[in-house]
């Protein structure tokens, strides 16, 4: 069954997921890998965008790009008032552990049982132009509903990636992640500045959750699935790094494409999350993560 | 004097109908005061199922307030006492301890679907109660229960008739198709139906092609369609679960697969915001279905039901139509009721015999069961897609758009093929 179009459109493919995977995986690099809060309710945010892309579509057409880009801002302040709360309820108190975990994965019910009450346990979908499209490269194709997540993922990443590593805050949020006390120490609110970030990390929540509706139907607890997939990528890439995230992510994509396309789809997650423990074997720090 | 008797008949006929009245309404009242009958069942509320699960729900409280409003079964208030089971098997087990242990119902049914159902078995059998069960693919085959008994019309050999129609079909066409492919989620339907699939394949001498299943957490399905494309099969088999009947539908559509016929098992199309989203890619797909609004399928009691379960589902978030699992919900609850009455108790053993001899009058026409518990003779339908309409939803509350091609008995019209003409 082997051929080179066939290879050239699984590698194609896997890029494709890989993208959309990490701007999945993005908000949870800065919220696990730099601030360390296990946020496991990430997915749940992301399901929350696809809500709101999905009610925005619905009633006014509006693309679920756009309305991800428009609703970013509310979700950054969701996200700045949720820190807050964490950060009185637990991490003043140094019990962030387990009971921060509890938190997260409480707002995740908590979210979940919201978009239930509100909308139902249907399916939603989304109406767009490109969705069902394809673009043919010689034997390569791309259909649009994967291309366009892919676009706006690397738009993303790229644009946290240059705030984080350009701008006055961005690199407050990084020396927040290496030394809180030695932010502190200079004089700045590691809190503010981990509130900021928090916000942030939800804010993409809202990007990824209008592409994921693109890419299929969702429900309120379609979420779950990706718990795991998102932090196995934010490991993998090393923690915290922004590039490495992205690479790690277009690794499980790629090779979650190949496998499902010459071993079999079944394969695929195992297959994967072996790469994930190989990897960690040889490098525990992850690809991009300091030893 | 006459005037004076006259007025004191009136006043004693007005104090006897005074009297009536009251006496009527303490019977009422006194029925209602009796021990209500508890049903006890779990169900899909949240979770991957949950959009069925709830619908179910809503057609199940319909057939309470029904038989309530009759005056209950056996002059007893019917109560359901359910749990969330979150679409999450390892949680049925407990839901079902808890139901017979500590809520005491009277009697049970499953919970919706095949990995939902399973379960409850052991738990179930143990009390050796009678368990009518909504929508489980072969279930009994591995327990056995004689007091088992499936709404789903898949038939008595429920793997095998499952996917029959959809072989059948494809061999009638000419020239006959050469090659399958089969492709089915890793959970416990899906592969029911795709090893019915692979037995109804080597069956009628198809070469199948490919044959392999995904995981459900599965995002993207080009590249399983891009394989399945490269094995050229003539017919493609899936068994899948809405999202990813969804992904597997718009990945066709966007790898251009060849295919003469695609369809099969595919859960999802059945439902009116996935049929409204997908439009005229649904176009030419066959696929199963238990229930469409075509006339031959005009059942007593069925409009009548729907009716009611469309005002009922507003605004819940739920199928607006209801064409799928409702109607079956409300039959294996009609079928319970029936049997309560008809036995004149809930002797479980009495009710099973009950429900093994008769054939039942419900919403989804005539239901007689076979010794395994499944329908004694399969109506499994194959429906073809057809002159789908982009973003209308209105188009599919009517017939014609998924018009029956299978079997002969219920069908509306021809099969169109190859798939995509």
């Amino acid at each position: 069954m082997f051929s080179l179009d066939l290879l050239a459109n699984a590698v194609t493919a896997g890029i494709l997921l890989g993208g959309f995977y990490a701007a999945v995986a993005i908000g949870l690099a800065i919220a696990f890998g730099q601030l360390d809060i296990v946020n496991i309710a990430h997915p749940a945010f992301v399901i929350a965008g696809s809500y709101v892309a999905y009610i925005l579509n619905a009633r006014f057409g509006l693309d679920p790009v756009l309305v991800g880009v428009m609703v970013a801002p509310v979700f950054f302040a969701a996200g700045a008032v949720i820190y807050r709360i964490y950060y009185a309820a637990f991490e003043r108190t140094g019990q962030e552990s387990l009971s921060g975990l509890a938190f997260f994965f409480g707002m995740m019910f908590i979210i979940e049982v919201v978009l239930i009450l509100v909308y139902g346990v249907d399916y939603r979908l989304v109406s767009a132009d490109y969705i069902g499209m394809t673009i043919q490269l010689g034997y390569v194709g791309i259909p649009l509903r994967m291309l366009v997540p892919f676009g706006v993922a690397v738009a993303l990443t790229v644009g946290v990636y240059l705030y984080l590593s350009r701008t006055f805050m961005g690199r407050a949020i990084l020396a927040v992640a290496q030394d809180r006390l030695a932010l502190q120490l200079m004089g700045a609110d590691p809190v503010r500045v981990k509130q900021f970030a928090f916000g942030l990390a939800i804010a993409t929540a809202a990007i990824a959750g209008s592409l994921l509706i693109i890419i299929g139907p969702v429900e309120p607890s379609v979420g779950r699935q990706y718990i795991g997939r998102v932090f196995a990528i934010v490991v993998l890439g090393g923690m915290g790094s922004i590039p490495g995230m992205f690479v790690a992510a277009l690794l499980l994509g790629i090779v979650e494409s190949l496998v499902a396309t010459f071993m079999g789809p079944s394969w695929a997650p195992a297959v994967a999350f072996g790469v994930l423990l190989l990897t960690l074997a040889l490098r525990p720090s992850g690809l991009f993560g300091r030893a | 004097m006459q005037s004076r008797s006259g007025s004191m008949l009136y006043l004693a006929g007005r104090a006897l109908g005074v009297l009536f009245i009251a006496l009527a309404l303490t019977g009422t009242a006194l029925a209602q005061q009796k021990n209500p009958i508890k049903i006890g069942f779990s169900m899909a509320l949240t979770g991957a199922l949950a959009g069925a699960g709830k619908g179910a729900l809503i057609a199940m409280e319909i057939w309470r307030d029904d038989v309530n409003k009759k005056g209950g079964l056996l002059g007893r208030p019917v109560e359901f006492v359910y749990y969330d089971d979150a679409t999450q098997p390892a949680k049925v087990p407990a839901i079902y301890s808890k139901l017979l242990d500590v809520d005491k119902v009277d009697l049970v049914v499953s919970s919706y679907g095949t990995n939902e159902i399973a379960p409850a078995m052991p738990i179930v059998m143990r009390k050796k109660l009678v368990f009518p069960s909504l929508f489980g693919l072969a279930v009994n085959d591995e327990f056995k229960y004689n007091r088992y008994f499936q709404i789903m019309p898949a038939g008595p050999d429920p793997k095998l008739d499952w996917s029959r129609g959809f072989f059948q079909l494809a061999l009638e066409q000419k020239p006959r198709p050469q090659t399958v492919a089969i492709v089915a989620a890793d959970a416990e339907f899906a592969l029911n139906a795709a090893a019915g699939a692979h037995r109804n394949a080597v069956g009628m001498d198809l070469k199948i092609v490919y044959n392999k299943t995904y995981p459900p957490a599965t995002t993207d399905f080009t590249p399983i369609v891009r394989a399945i494309q490269a094995t050229n099969p003539d017919i493609v088999f899936i068994a899948s679960y809405p999202p990813d009947s969804v992904g597997m539908v718009k990945a066709a559509n966007e790898v251009g697969l060849k295919a003469k016929m695609f369809g099969g098992s595919m859960v999802g199309l059945q439902f009116a915001a996935i049929q409204k989203n997908l439009g005229p890619l649904l176009n030419g797909i066959v696929n199963y279905d238990f229930w469409v609004p075509e006339a031959t399928l005009n059942f007593p009691g069925v409009k009548e039901f729907l009716a009611k379960y469309q005002e009922a589902a507003k605004g819940k978030g739920v199928d607006p139509y209801g064409h799928y699992l409702p109607p079956f919900a409300y039959a294996y609850l009609e079928i319970l009721g029936q049997s309560v009455e008809a036995t004149k108790g809930m002797d479980q053993a009495k009710l099973a015999a009950y429900m093994h001899k008769t054939t039942f009058s419900t919403v989804v026409g005539k239901v007689k069961f076979g010794k395994n518990g499944e329908w004694e003779k399969s109506r499994m339908l194959q429906v073809q897609f057809r002159d789908v309409q982009p973003d209308n939803l209105e188009q599919f509350a009517g017939p014609g758009k998924r018009v029956v091609i299978y079997p002969k008995e219920w069908k509306s019209g021809e099969l169109v093929y190859p798939y995509k003409k």
